[in-house]
């Protein structure tokens, strides 16, 4: 393997010639692109950081050691969700032991020059990055939509590279970032898929909830979709990243990259192939229930945070019914998304919260007990929030999450369900 | 056992393994205060990762799992080391961090193959190599 050649500006950070955070960083980094194996570093063209959601103290002291050494982001640099709901405190219920720590983290990276965008989804920004832009991404979810809907180049970037990334606009050139580090390596194929399943919107984050169980660390590559929304990608990339480490994917005929198959493989042959069938599919979707059914005490929407129009489809939904007294049903948003909305209103009519910067998943936020049952749309929220915050978790889509809080009981009108 | 291995972290180390049959996230996995794998998911949920060798295959999930590693590594409760068969940047980087801001050594190593690896067994992992000590 050929050493890591440093440009003279890196060489420059790395022996401390601009401030303590660049060498800081750069010492990061070259540690990370040495392991990575890579040749060099890359010029990057925007960052997206994670490490600003508290996980304990070791995140905050490094941010307020870069702090401290002068750090400032050299690209644009957007900031992840936080633990808190800063846009709207009274949410923030519960555990609030970390309340203190979680804001000066926030202040931090503030401090560091990231934007206050507070959102898991930065890829719903109008400066989203461009096909083929270099970028360091942190967030499981928006790494792989950065790289598999948008076409632009980021890996699968933790807490911590993130921001030595965007403190010194530089990433190790491996992977992702190149041609090669891009092609499918796994071929899952959906075959005689019922219309029932197909016409479900529950379809895509049951399929990435079990293309990411069976990717391991290859590109999956989707055969047999005939059409997808970008929030249908998103839903089908977040479920792949939290069952698994997909941070790319294509799907044949609709991802950038992948008009073909052959094209979506870079000309590799020998890929392995699996083909999904509906019963391989209702399994995955089954998996994402830890409970059958019970008493309902809410539902959780919008993980990752909602688009626009996601917004809009969920107000709709509801039309002129409200959620049930007896129940919570919420929403998770960026606030920029929410500034640009226009179904705030209606949705906050209907009886729905909704939650800014932060995750229903990640703490208390909404009022649910140990062990009560919590409906949702999200592969992601099933997967996480039963270790997080201790919910058991009923599955279902988007119209039957709204038609259950409505009801206060869980209520399936999908066809899918109903077939199989 | 000394298999083909490269060093994504330098350091010595030596514990019982814990070998993981499905990787794991270390956020939303591992609770940073007890050490102990939090996803219900997993099948060995309930184990410790505090002061073991972690044999995977490879990390998984959320990039707070080099946050939560790192904490881990603050708190005590992180692995004496990781061994991996695919190379896995975010446990690094949760590592690297503990190093900068607290001294605490984690040393990382890739194998060509982590079937040889038995949870309970005591290892020995150097800079230089993955040797057993039984």
């Amino acid at each position: 393997m050929a050493p890591l050649a440093l440009s003279d500006s890196d060489q420059a950070m790395l022996s401390g010639e601009g401030t303590g955070a660049e060498q800081i960083a750069m010492r990061i980094l070259v540690s990370v692109a040495e392991a990575l194996g890579a040749a060099e570093l890359l010029d990057i063209s925007g960052a997206h950081i994670d490490s600003c959601l508290f996980h304990g103290m070791a995140g905050l002291e490094f941010a307020e050691r870069l702090v401290d050494e002068r750090g400032q982001v050299a690209v644009p640099t957007t900031l992840n969700v936080t633990s808190l709901d800063l846009l709207h405190p009274e949410l923030n219920r519960g555990d609030t032991d970390h309340a203190p720590e979680a804001a000066r983290l926030v202040a931090a990276y503030e401090a560091l020059g990231g934007r206050a965008t507070w959102t898991c989804a930065p890829y719903q920004l109008e400066d989203r990055p461009a096909f083929g832009a270099q970028v360091a991404w942190g967030e499981s979810n928006a790494i792989v939509f950065a790289n598999s809907v948008l076409g632009a180049r980021t890996e699968r970037y933790g807490d911590f590279t993130d921001v030595c990334a965007a403190i010194t606009g530089r990433a190790p050139a491996v992977g992702l970032h190149l041609d090669a580090g891009r092609r499918g390596g796994i071929i899952f194929e959906l075959v005689d898929v019922p219309a029932s399943v197909a016409e479900s919107d529950a379809l895509f984050p049951v399929l990435g909830h079990l293309i990411g169980y069976e990717a391991g660390q290859r590109i999956p590559v989707i055969v047999g979709l005939e059409a997808a929304t970008e929030d249908q990608l998103k839903a089908l990339g977040a479920g792949a990243a939290s069952s698994g480490a997909v941070a790319m994917f294509h799907a044949v005929g609709i991802t950038p990259e992948a008009p073909t198959l052959e094209e979506a493989l870079g000309g590799r042959v020998d890929v392995a192939r699996m083909t999904i069938t509906a019963e391989d599919l209702t399994r995955a979707r089954d998996d994402l229930s830890t409970v059958a059914t019970g008493p309902l005490g809410a539902v959780a929407l919008g993980t990752p945070h909602a688009s626009v129009a996601e917004l809009d489809r969920i107000a709709g939904l509801f039309g002129s019914q409200r959620v049930a007294p007896t129940i919570e049903c919420s929403v998770n948003t960026g606030r920029d998304v929410l500034a640009a909305s226009s179904a705030g209103d209606a949705l906050l009519g209907a009886g729905v919260e909704i939650v800014t910067d932060t995750c229903t998943y990640l703490k208390p936020i909404m009022s649910v007990e140990q062990g009560q049952v919590v409906m949702t749309d999200s592969a992601k929220w099933a997967y996480y929030a039963p270790a997080n915050i201790g919910a058991q978790v009923v599955f279902g889509s988007t119209e039957d999450c709204v038609a259950s809080a409505i009801a206060g009981e869980i209520t399936r009108f999908d066809r899918w369900w109903h077939d199989n | 056992m000394t298999t083909d291995q490269r060093v994504l972290l330098a350091g010595i180390a030596e514990g019982e393994a814990l070998v993981l049959e499905e990787p794991i996230s270390f956020w939303g996995g591992v609770d940073s205060a007890s050490g102990h794998i939090i996803d219900q998911r997993h099948p060995q949920a309930g184990s410790s990762v505090a002061g073991r060798v972690l044999v995977m295959s490879h990390g998984k999930g959320s990039s707070s799992a080099s946050s939560v590693l790192a904490e881990c590594l603050r708190l005590g409760t992180g692995p004496a080391a990781i061994v991996l068969d695919h190379g896995d940047q975010i446990l690094l980087a949760g590592a690297l961090v503990a190093g900068e801001l607290y001294d605490r050594s984690c040393p990382i190593v890739v194998v060509a193959s982590i079937a040889g690896f038995e949870s309970g067994r005591r290892y020995r992992v150097d800079a230089d190599g993955v040797r057993a000590v039984v």
